[in-house]
C-alpha cells in the first residue's frame, strides 16, 4: 500500500522541479543548437536562454513566467494499491497542484473557457488533466508532471495513404514555418509527432511524443528511429532559429509514436514543447521509498504492444 | 555561437525621451528602468469598453505597457511575491492597441512576437511609440530579477491574478530586443522575409495534402479535394 501522504508531498516537489529546473537532456541538447548556431540574434536568443536555466536554479524562481498547463501521467505496477484508493490519489494531486501554484509561485493559468472564471491556483474543471498507465508487476506508482506551455505549435491533420511520407514531411514543416514565426512556438523545441490512432489519440501520442520522451531517446522501431532523425535534419534545414530569426536551431529533437489506425487514413499531429520543457518524475514505493528521476520512461515495450496478450518477461514474473 | 557577432545593449527609461527612442535600432538589446505595468485584454476591455478609471496617471508615471501575466501571488498580508516574468503575445491585442496607445500615452509596449508593420506604421508612428519584444521566449527568471519592487497591483478582485495591473519598479530589467523603430520598421518581417528565400528548399520534393481545408483556399465552394 502506497502511503498518499508521501503521494502528495512528492506531487508538490515535483511541481517546483519541473518549474524551476531545466531537464539535463534537454539542456544538452540546446548547448549542441547554441555550439553550432551562427544567426547573431538567434545566438544571443540561446545564449540569453542558458542564462535564465543557471537563474532559475539560483533563484529557485519559475525559469518562465508562463508556467503552463500543469497535468499529470500517472503509471502504476500491476500489484499496486494506493491508500484511499483512486480517488484519494486524484484529490491528493489536486491539491498539491493548487498549493505549488500559490508556493511557487506559478501562474494561475487555468480559467474557464467561456466566463474565464480564475480560481487562482490552476484547478478547475477537467484540470489538472491526471492520465493513466500500467506495467505488468511491481508495487509502485510514477508521478510525472509536465507543465506544457503556449498556444502555439501544435496541430493535427488528416492525411491518408497516397499522401506518404512526403505528405508527412509537408505537414511537419507547414507546422514549424507557420508557428516559427516570430517565435510562436518557443523554438527549439522537443518536437512530438502522433501517426494514426483516431484523431483523439492521434493527439494523444504526439503530445506524449514530445513531453513523454528524452532527448537522444528513439524509437524501438529503427525505421521509425531513421525518421525521427531525418525530420530533426529537415527542420534544421528550415533557416529559421530562436523567436523566427535567421538560424538554424528549430528542433532539439523528434519523437514519433504510431497506433494503429483506420484503413483508409494516416492521422498526423504535430507537438512542440518549448524552450522551458518542463517535466518531472518520480517514483513512489509502498515502504514510502521516492527515487526522482528526468526520464518519464513511458513509452515501454508494454506500452507499444501489438499483440492481444502479453509474455511477461521474465523479470516481471518473479516480482509478481 | 559560430562566428555570430553581438548586438548592441541599451539601458532606457519606462518614460524615454523621443531622443532616445529616435537612436534604437532594429535588433538593439534594451535594459528598462523605471515604473512598468502590464495590461492585456482585461485591463483594455475594462479601461475602454468599460470605461473604468486608469488607478494611475499615465504617461507621466510609466509610458511602458508590458503584455504579461506574471507567475505571482499575493500573500495573506497583501505584500507581493513575484517570481518569473514573462511576455504573452501581442498579435492578439491590436483591436484595443490604437485607442490605448492614444488615451495611455504608452511610448514602449513590450510583448512576445511583435506586430505587424501595418500596425507599427498606423498608430505606433504617430504615438511616437516603439516594440520590444522579450527574449526567448521564457527568459522569466532573469526578467524576474529585473524586478526591484512590486508596487501595486489593481484591478485584481476584477480581472484575477492573471488579468490584474501588476505595477512594477524595473531595475535593469531586461534583455529585451527593439523590434519596431520610430520609422515603423518590422525586425520579424525583416527576418522573416531573408528566410523566405531558403524556404522552397526546404520543401523541395515534399507532397501538398490530398484533402485540402478552408484557409488555404478562401474559396468557400472550393470541394478542398486534390
Amino acid at each position: 500500500m502506497i502511503p498518499i501522504d508521501v503521494i502528495e508531498k512528492t506531487a508538490e516537489t515535483l511541481m517546483d522541479k519541473a518549474a524551476i529546473e531545466i531537464p539535463d537532456d534537454y539542456l544538452e541538447g540546446l548547448k549542441a543548437a547554441a555550439s553550432v548556431e551562427d544567426g547573431d540574434l538567434s545566438s544571443f536568443v540561446l545564449q540569453a536562454m542558458l542564462e535564465n536555466y543557471e537563474a532559475a536554479k539560483q533563484d529557485r524562481r519559475a525559469m518562465c513566467g508562463d508556467t503552463g498547463t500543469p497535468r499529470w501521467y500517472v503509471k502504476m505496477g500491476n500489484e499496486t494499491q494506493i491508500e484511499g484508493g483512486p480517488i484519494a490519489l486524484e484529490a491528493a494531486l489536486r491539491r498539491a497542484t493548487a498549493n505549488a501554484t500559490n508556493g511557487v509561485p506559478l501562474r494561475p493559468n487555468r480559467v474557464h473557457p467561456l466566463w474565464r472564471t480564475d480560481h487562482d491556483n490552476n484547478v478547475g474543471i477537467g484540470a489538472p488533466e491526471i492520465e493513466y498507465a500500467y506495467e505488468p508487476g511491481g508495487e509502485w506508482i510514477d508521478l510525472i508532471t509536465v507543465h506544457k506551455g503556449g498556444l502555439f505549435g501544435t496541430d493535427y491533420r488528416m492525411l491518408f495513404p497516397s499522401d506518404g511520407i512526403q505528405g508527412i514531411k509537408r505537414f511537419f514543416l507547414d507546422s514549424l514555418v507557420a508557428f516559427g514565426k516570430r517565435g510562436l512556438a518557443c523554438q527549439p523545441a522537443i518536437i512530438g509527432i502522433g501517426l494514426g490512432g483516431c484523431k483523439d489519440t492521434c493527439m494523444v501520442l504526439g503530445k506524449r511524443a514530445a513531453c513523454l520522451r528524452t532527448v537522444g531517446d528513439r524509437n524501438s522501431d529503427p525505421k521509425i528511429a531513421d525518421l525521427e532523425l531525418e525530420f530533426t535534419e529537415l527542420g534544421n534545414s528550415i533557416g529559421m532559429g530562436a523567436m523566427g530569426f535567421v538560424g538554424k536551431s528549430m528542433v532539439i529533437d523528434t519523437h514519433i509514436e504510431v497506433g494503429y489506425c483506420h484503413t483508409g487514413g494516416m492521422q498526423m499531429s504535430v507537438h512542440a514543447f518549448c524552450l522551458s520543457s518542463r517535466r518531472a518524475v518520480a517514483r513512489v514505493f509502498a515502504d514510502g521509498r521516492v527515487e526522482h528521476r528526468t526520464d518519464p520512461d513511458w513509452f515501454t515495450d508494454y506500452q507499444r504492444r501489438e499483440t492481444v496478450e502479453w509474455q511477461m518477461p521474465q523479470s516481471h514474473e518473479k516480482s509478481a | 555561437m559560430a562566428n555570430a557577432s553581438k548586438p548592441r545593449e541599451i539601458r532606457l527609461s519606462t518614460t524615454p525621451s523621443a531622443e532616445a527612442l529616435a537612436d534604437l535600432r532594429l535588433g538593439d538589446i534594451v535594459y528598462l528602468d523605471g515604473l512598468m505595468y502590464t495590461a492585456r485584454e482585461g485591463v483594455y476591455r475594462r479601461a475602454l469598453e468599460d470605461k473604468a478609471n486608469i488607478p494611475m496617471e499615465l504617461p507621466s508615471q510609466s509610458a511602458a505597457n508590458f503584455h504579461c501575466s506574471p507567475a505571482a501571488r499575493i500573500n495573506p498580508d497583501g505584500s507581493f511575491e513575484m517570481g518569473a516574468v514573462t511576455a504573452t503575445a501581442s498579435f492578439r491585442f491590436a483591436k484595443w492597441l490604437p485607442e490605448w496607445l492614444a488615451k495611455s500615452g504608452a511610448k514602449l509596449v513590450i510583448g512576445k512576437g511583435g506586430m505587424s508593420s501595418k500596425d507599427y506604421k498606423s498608430y505606433f508612428v504617430p504615438n511616437g511609440a516603439i516594440y520590444l519584444s522579450t527574449v526567448g521566449y521564457g527568459t522569466g527568471a532573469l526578467l524576474g530579477r529585473g524586478v526591484e519592487n512590486v508596487e501595486a497591483v489593481h484591478w485584481n478582485e476584477e480581472l484575477g491574478l492573471a488579468q490584474a495591473m501588476w505595477v512594477i519598479r524595473c531595475n535593469r530589467m531586461g534583455p529585451f530586443i527593439v523590434a519596431s523603430d520610430l520609422d515603423g520598421n518590422c525586425l520579424f518581417e525583416r527576418e522573416n522575409e531573408r528566410i523566405s528565400k531558403n524556404l522552397e528548399k526546404a520543401y523541395e520534393g515534399t507532397r501538398p495534402a490530398t484533402l485540402k481545408r478552408f484557409g488555404e483556399t478562401d474559396d468557400k465552394s472550393d470541394e478542398l479535394i486534390g
